[in-house]
């Protein structure tokens, strides 16, 4: 017992010490920045990712991996009295209002903001669009070129007895590419239309999986599967050609442009930032030509920068698609709940 | 007044302020914010609830009993047998505890599991094998032949020894691996998602969807309660269950395997067969592809997908040696607490020990981003990993060195404590170097819990080191046939690894004892 009161008198002294620091406006050039990231932006930081930055302003810039999307936001709202980084990455329209809502975010006008088109920027500047990514459908040339069956260029084509069995798309509950997907057919089809498009796949015969790697590693018909259209990028061509075993001529894979979602990946200042002017200045550097013409090849998206470059594999593998969907944050903060209850309705009741 | 033993004050504070600094605290901090905001009634929530919480139960029990079922073969084989093999067969059997969800996700969709009830149970069958292989045949192995002997030369069938005398001995550790199978199942995340979409949603994918997707906080707490409710009350029955089944018998020192015979040899190749089958075709699967191009010269030469992804075998070398290190000396102090106190405290003690094992990996994840940022901030310290680690991995090193403390007849302890020797020197002199051995055990399942990651550290803001699951994922995150094929052959990679460090611990355990 003795060991317990002990405990418990610890336990209230740490819980007391606990108390806020007032951000403070920013003295001196700190000597780290921290941004928090989702894991597939932080495991692909390499000692070269943010080396200019570091030998410009001799400031060291650490990345922490928080999980998936949604962990990270949570964790920067959980931690607003205390926290954990400078700078947030890796927040896309799907949770974006959520974060605005909790006013996690300092504004920031950076200063490369003019070479971003309109339509991506948060009129308010608390947040900053880095880069931009298609989730399209892809599909398998082989089997196309095999087949008498032509490659579908409308949604409409898909929900046919032509493709029973043939595309695999993600859960729209556990799946990010999945839930854009579902919106990308909302607009398509209106709030009236669309679930009678799901109604005639679900007939069709349309494989549901839960994530990506299953979609495109064990569904795919290029990686031994049965579906020759699946749910992925539209970076995924140019990286079949990148990732090859046997350098390839042409990708073995192409891009539907039907169905196509843009998802818009921000970052921005974390309000209980002590270094907010540093932490805008990274946010500049991430937002310069040099720093986004790596994006494609390091995280398979594009550049927010409309004055960068693509890679030339980026330049013949792919297609930016002309009008891809996207919809108001709001609209989609205020209804996915139950889009996706309705979306399981027809799908699985 | 009694004297305060100033020792065991130091043995007991220590485990006492790592559980409740790492855990305890950080559990309650984000249950307390959660539940201050709680407001149920959204209609149609609980009726859901009611249906994952009862699919949480159901599946865990079911997939506990078959394991059971899928185990038992390989278990007779390798508890009552010597033979060629044996110890590859065990460490085999261990490779699956290891892998990564999505590795085994996909290879069971390939293997034609389509998203079902069926795949979950499988996965879980093939997941959890090794545990009550290894914990049922370190007891079973020590059984004295001459009981079984007594039985039969009475008459008595080898069915009915089995019954009346093998089967009452071993309920111990039957208990003790059913709960721990029960724990892994009831919090299942990555398999049932990956393999039972949406429709088959337990607890802990509920959790993780309320509180992450739908920003619920308040209802994701209330169900971390529930689901804490839920594994206190498991340990409960269980360490009840143990206390009242003790059987006060010795076990031998060394192993009691013979040599099988004749028509035994049959037996037991089948058994062992028919065991590592179910484990053996999905690993089966990962082998082939990973030799469909060469990756593993690609793993050494090719930095094109993930700069060196044999950098992250020293990676995850060095985290779980750190955290096999921490989770040792925090369990056997913990065992040693334990085992000299008695009682309610005991258990209650035992019990937030094994609390880990069943608290969903978001709660811990989001516990610790909101209490360990003062006074020291440790939430982008490279501590974190190995800490978040050795909380799952210290119930498996009490778990394997409070039996043979017990197994300590308290009169050597009075006797030299007569004799003039301190607490401390009785420790030092009697326990630990009985502990020594049963510790390594315990150290090799932490060493290879930390090697898989566990899912413990997926929403811990960490700092970015790439281990081996998490250079995994980068590479499964990416199209291209090097990407998979790489994937696959790190996979192969970490199997290895995890079957030497397995091997390695069987030699250095023989002769001692070690249950859970």
């Amino acid at each position: 017992m003795r060991t317990l009161t002990a405990l418990l008198a610890a336990l209230a002294l740490v819980a007391t010490a606990c108390g806020d620091d007032e951000p403070e406006q920013q003295t001196a050039t700190p000597e780290t920045l921290t941004i928090l990231a989702h894991d597939s932006f932080a495991n692909a930081v390499s000692e070269e990712t943010f080396a200019t930055f570091e030998a410009e302003t001799g400031i060291e810039v650490e990345v922490l991996a928080g999980g998936d999307a949604g962990s990270v936001v949570n964790q920067a709202v959980l931690t607003t009295d205390n926290p954990i980084a400078d700078v947030l990455f890796g927040i896309d329209d799907t949770f974006l209002s959520r974060a605005l809502e909790e006013e996690i975010f300092v504004t920031h006008e950076s200063e490369h903001i003019d070479t971003v088109p309109d339509t991506f920027r948060d009129p308010e500047n608390r947040v900053t669009p880095i880069d931009y990514g298609d989730v399209c459908f892809n599909y398998d040339k082989a089997f196309f070129a095999d087949s008498d069956v032509d490659v579908p260029d409308d949604l409409d084509d898909l929900a046919t007895s032509e493709f029973a069995g043939l595309v695999t798309v993600e859960h729209p509950a556990t799946s990010s590419p999945g839930l854009a997907f579902m919106l990308a057919t909302i607009d398509r089809y209106g709030e009236d239309g669309w679930l009678d498009w799901w109604a005639r796949m679900d007939e069709a015969g349309i494989n549901i999986v839960s994530d990506w790697d299953t979609a495109y590693y064990a569904e795919f018909t290029r990686y031994g599967g049965d579906s020759p259209i699946v749910m992925s990028y539209a970076s995924s061509p140019p990286a079949e050609v990148i990732f090859a075993e046997e350098p390839l001529e042409e990708a073995p894979t192409g891009v539907i442009e039907a169905g196509c979602y843009r998802q818009i990946e921000y970052a921005g200042v974390l309000s209980g930032s002590e270094h907010p002017q540093s932490a805008g200045e990274l946010i500049d550097f991430m937002l310069s030509v040099e720093f986004q013409e790596g994006i494609p090849e390091t995280w398979f998206v594009f550049p927010a920068n409309q004055n960068a470059e693509l890679p030339q594999t980026f330049v013949d593998h792919t297609i930016i698609p002309d009008d891809p969907t996207e919809l108001d944050p709001d609209l989609i903060a205020e209804n996915r709940d139950r889009w996706i209850d309705e979306w399981i309705a027809v799908m699985e009741g | 007044m009694r004297k305060v033993r100033w020792g065991w004050v130091v043995v007991a504070a220590i485990p006492t302020i790592f559980i409740g600094y790492f855990f305890v605290y950080p559990l309650l901090r984000i249950l307390g914010l959660g539940l201050s905001e709680l407001s149920i009634g959204a209609s149609g929530v609980e009726a859901r609830l009611l249906r994952v919480g009862w699919f949480t139960v159901w599946q865990a029990v079911v997939s506990t009993v078959l394991t059971f079922l899928a185990a038992a073969p390989l278990t007779w084989a390798v508890s009552t047998f010597a033979f060629r093999g044996r110890r590859v067969a065990m460490a085999l059997a261990t490779v699956p505890f290891v892998m990564p969800t999505v590795v085994v996700g996909t290879a069971f969709v390939a293997l034609g599991f389509q998203e079902s009830i069926v795949a979950i149970l499988a996965a879980h069958v093939f997941f959890n094998v090794a545990v009550v292989v290894r914990t049922v045949s370190t007891l079973w192995s020590r059984i004295d032949p001459r009981i079984l002997d007594a039985g039969r030369v009475l008459g008595a069938s080898n069915w009915q020894v089995f019954r009346t005398i093998t089967l009452p001995l071993l309920r111990p550790a039957l208990a003790a691996a059913a709960s721990i199978v029960f724990l892994f199942t009831f919090t299942s995340f990555g398999v049932v998602l990956i393999l039972g979409g949406f429709q088959y949603a337990t607890l802990e994918v509920e959790i993780y969807r309320q509180a992450v997707t739908l920003f619920d906080l308040p209802l994701a707490a209330a169900l971390a309660v529930v689901q804490l409710i839920g594994v206190s009350g498991a340990l409960y029955w269980y360490s009840r269950y143990q206390e009242r089944t003790a059987a006060s018998w010795t076990l031998e020192r060394g192993t009691n395997l013979r040599r099988p015979k004749g028509r035994t040899r049959w037996t037991v190749a089948v058994s062992v067969i028919g065991s590592l089958g179910i484990l053996v075709i999905p690993l089966g699967v990962l082998v082939s592809r990973s030799l469909a191009g060469a990756f593993y010269r690609d793993l050494l030469t090719d930095d094109r997908v993930a700069g060196s992804p044999l950098a992250s075998v020293g990676n995850s070398l060095l985290y779980a040696t750190m955290a096999m290190v921490l989770a040792t000396f925090i369990g056997v102090l913990a065992a040693t607490v334990i085992t000299e106190r008695s009682g309610s405290f005991s258990r209650w003690f035992d019990l937030t020990l094994m609390l880990p094992l069943g608290t969903s990996a978001v709660t811990i994840g989001f516990g610790f981003i909101v209490a360990l940022g003062s006074p020291v901030d440790l939430r982008a310290s490279y501590w974190l990993v190995p800490i978040a680690h050795a909380l799952v991995a210290v119930p498996f090193v009490v778990r394997s060195t409070v039996p043979t403390l017990r197994s300590v007849p308290s009169e050597t302890r009075e006797a030299a404590a007569v004799l003039g020797a301190s607490p401390f020197r009785v420790w030092r002199e009697i326990d630990l170097p009985i502990v020594t051995r049963a510790a390594l055990i315990g150290a090799g399942f932490a060493f290879v819990i930390s090697l898989g990651e566990f899912g413990a550290t997926s929403f811990i803001a960490r700092p970015n080191t790439a281990t081996i699951p998490v250079m995994i994922f980068r590479l499964l995150g990416r199209p291209g046939t090097v990407s998979f094929g790489m994937a696959m052959a790190l996979s192969v990679v970490l199997a290895l690894l995890t079957a030497g460090v397995v091997l390695a611990i069987d030699r250095a355990r023989f002769g001692e004892l070690g249950t859970f």
